[in-house]
């Protein structure tokens, strides 16, 4: 019966995961502060499964810029754009037409379906194990890769 | 009493994916008329597949049809198209998707089972069985890469392997279900309280079930033997033999009420383990896909032309997708999805007629919808025109009580 259950369960641990800390703080930033100067500690999340789809990485030295990525994104996350270091680099004025071109991933349209580093044929696109993506600015800078 | 009301349940509510609106005529609180109304949300998802995505995009799409199907929904579009463009599916890739669509079966049915329990006011099974679910959650993590979108279907075959440690892990998970599953049966099919509240309420008979044409679980637990694993195997399930489950099987009588569709389908849980188990033994090697470069297979889905349709059998009954393509255009020409629920929903009148309404969260929930929708609940009376609104929270009250009321009699 259910009870036996419940009684056998008073004595377990629960089974949920306190992150990150046993009881909600009340101000995440000052409970951040509290942990960087070491006077709280943070319970850490569940470890995520080998080949867990987190937050992409993108390695923009050996991309092509073929675009295959952006075409079959479901979200359309992927934009194609010139690159700009090269731009800097070799361009006073005009001219900006023959940079090459590199890929922009905004990561809050990004649903982390993994079809684009499946199709890059540089496999220069990689899923990471960073899942802690939640921002109130859709086009913050940690949601772009590679950088605005 | 001879005063009738009309209440209104639904149609809209966030939490729902499938609005729908009940109007139910009671009189006290004895159910005398019962209509639904479909089609209250649109979303465009067959419009974006055949006007904006390319077919592998549609596959993510196809994915987000509904959030716990999110095996079935792909499984099935992709099948459609594999007929569709003639692309063979290597074996290995079969038995995968065998074993990802049972673990889904498992998931959603637990899922199903804690819902219930909440709608009857039994809330201590509800977290029981749902922090029993949470293993299988994380096997599903642990094999596909992530706890919801799945995303391991492509076009002939599967994207991800089940490689040593993943089915070293399933077998642990399926000898944890099989040994957990005594106590959900003892929890669920011998306690005289969910006993009493589901016994011979919401009644479907094989009749009804047949002529309303009834799918999945809720036609079963009417005593038809119907199954697309069994009548029309897909995937590895030709190999299995899946036999439909009938709640005969159990306790040698068919009633067609809430209680034999809880018997059902944890019964297909149990039937669910097995599968995986004999899917994990006999799994032969080989690839996965049947066209590894996916700039190639794009190409040949833009060549391809035909119509293909996939079945497939979800957690709550068929699945059917329909896809047509058309050489040069990448768009799938035409795509038609008809889900389970949408056979599950006219069901409900014969279910819910001569009911009480402390009965229709439960009789509701049976069928394996989302239940969310009686959130906003108003009940006109006809005579004397006057509305009030009854909220979810006052129907689970209702439910709740009627619980305790039968505890207290016995009856
Ligand atoms: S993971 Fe999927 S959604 Fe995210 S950028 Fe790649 S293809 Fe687009
Ligand atoms: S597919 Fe790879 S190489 Fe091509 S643009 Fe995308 S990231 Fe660059």
């Amino acid at each position: 019966m259910m009870i036996n259950e419940v009684w056998k369960l008073l004595f377990k641990k629960p089974k949920t995961n306190k992150f990150p800390a046993k009881y909600a703080p009340k101000n995440v930033h000052q409970f951040l502060r509290r942990v960087q100067g070491g006077k709280a500690k943070i319970v850490p999340p569940v470890p995520t499964p080998p080949d867990f789809r987190g937050k992409i990485r993108y390695d923009i030295d050996s991309c092509v810029g073929c675009g295959l990525c952006a075409q079959v994104c479901p979200s359309k996350a992927i934009e194609i754009v010139r690159d700009k270091k090269w731009i800097i680099m070799h361009c006073k004025e005009g001219a900006k037409l023959a940079a090459p071109l590199k890929i922009k991933i905004y990561v809050s349209r990004c649903v982390f379906c993994a079809q684009c580093v499946d199709i890059c044929p540089r496999k220069c696109l990689k899923m990471s194990d960073e899942f802690l993506l939640a921002n109130e600015n859709k086009l913050d800078k940690s949601l772009i890769v590679p950088g605005p | 009493m001879s005063e009738t009301y009309t209440i209104p349940v639904g149609p809209l509510h966030p939490a729902l994916h499938e609005p729908i609106t009940l109007k139910l005529e009671v009189s006290g609180e004895k159910i005398i008329g019962v209509d639904v109304f479909c089609s209250q949300v649109h979303r465009g998802i067959e419009w974006i597949g055949m006007n904006r995505n390319n077919p592998i995009q549609s596959i993510y799409l196809s994915e987000r049809v509904c959030g716990i199907c999110n095996i079935c929904h792909p499984l099935c579009m992709v099948q459609a198209v594999e007929k569709a463009a003639e692309i063979e599916v290597p074996e290995r890739a079969e038995y995968i998707r065998t074993i990802a669509a049972e673990l889904e079966r498992i998931h959603s049915h637990l899922l199903w089972a804690g819902v219930a329990a909440h709608e009857i006011g039994f809330d201590t099974v509800f977290h029981y069985t749902w922090a029993l679910r949470e293993n299988v959650m994380d096997l599903i993590e642990y094999l596909t890469g992530n706890r919801v979108t799945k995303a391991i279907m492509m076009f002939g075959g599967v994207r991800r392997d089940i490689k040593e440690n993943g089915a070293k892990k399933l077998r642990e998970g399926m000898k944890f279900y099989l040994e957990k599953f005594r106590k959900i049966e003892e929890i669920f099919l011998q306690d005289p309280t969910i006993k009493m509240r589901t016994r011979d309420v919401g009644i479907l008979t094989r009749e009804d079930a047949l002529k309303l044409c009834a799918v999945g679980p809720t036609t079963r637990a009417s005593g038809v033997p119907k199954d697309v694993r069994q009548d029309f195997p897909y995937a590895a399930y030709g190999d299995y033999e899946v036999k439909a489950i009938t709640p005969d099987i159990y306790n040698g009588e068919v009633h067609g009420d809430v209680y034999d569709r809880i018997v059902v389908r944890l019964l297909e849980v149990k039937q669910s383990i097995e599968i995986i188990n004999w899917a994990l033994d006999n799994m032969p090697s080989g690839p996965l896909l049947a066209e590894k470069n996916l700039v190639r297979l794009k190409m040949k889905l833009k060549k391809a032309e035909g119509e293909g349709i996939g079945r497939v059998e979800a957690p709550r009954g068929e699945d059917i997708h329909y896809v047509r393509l058309k050489a040069g255009e990448e768009p799938f020409f035409s795509w038609k999805i008809r889900a389970p629920t949408y056979n599950n929903v006219l069901p409900w009148i014969p279910m819910l007629l001569g009911g009480q309404i402390a009965d229709v969260p439960i009789v509701a929930a049976s069928t394996d919808p989302c239940i969310s929708c009686l959130n906003r609940v108003t009940v006109v009376d006809v005579e004397k025109k006057k509305e009030f609104q009854i909220t979810k929270e006052y129907m689970h009250k209702l439910s709740v009580k009627k619980t305790r009321r039968l505890m207290r009699n016995g009856r």
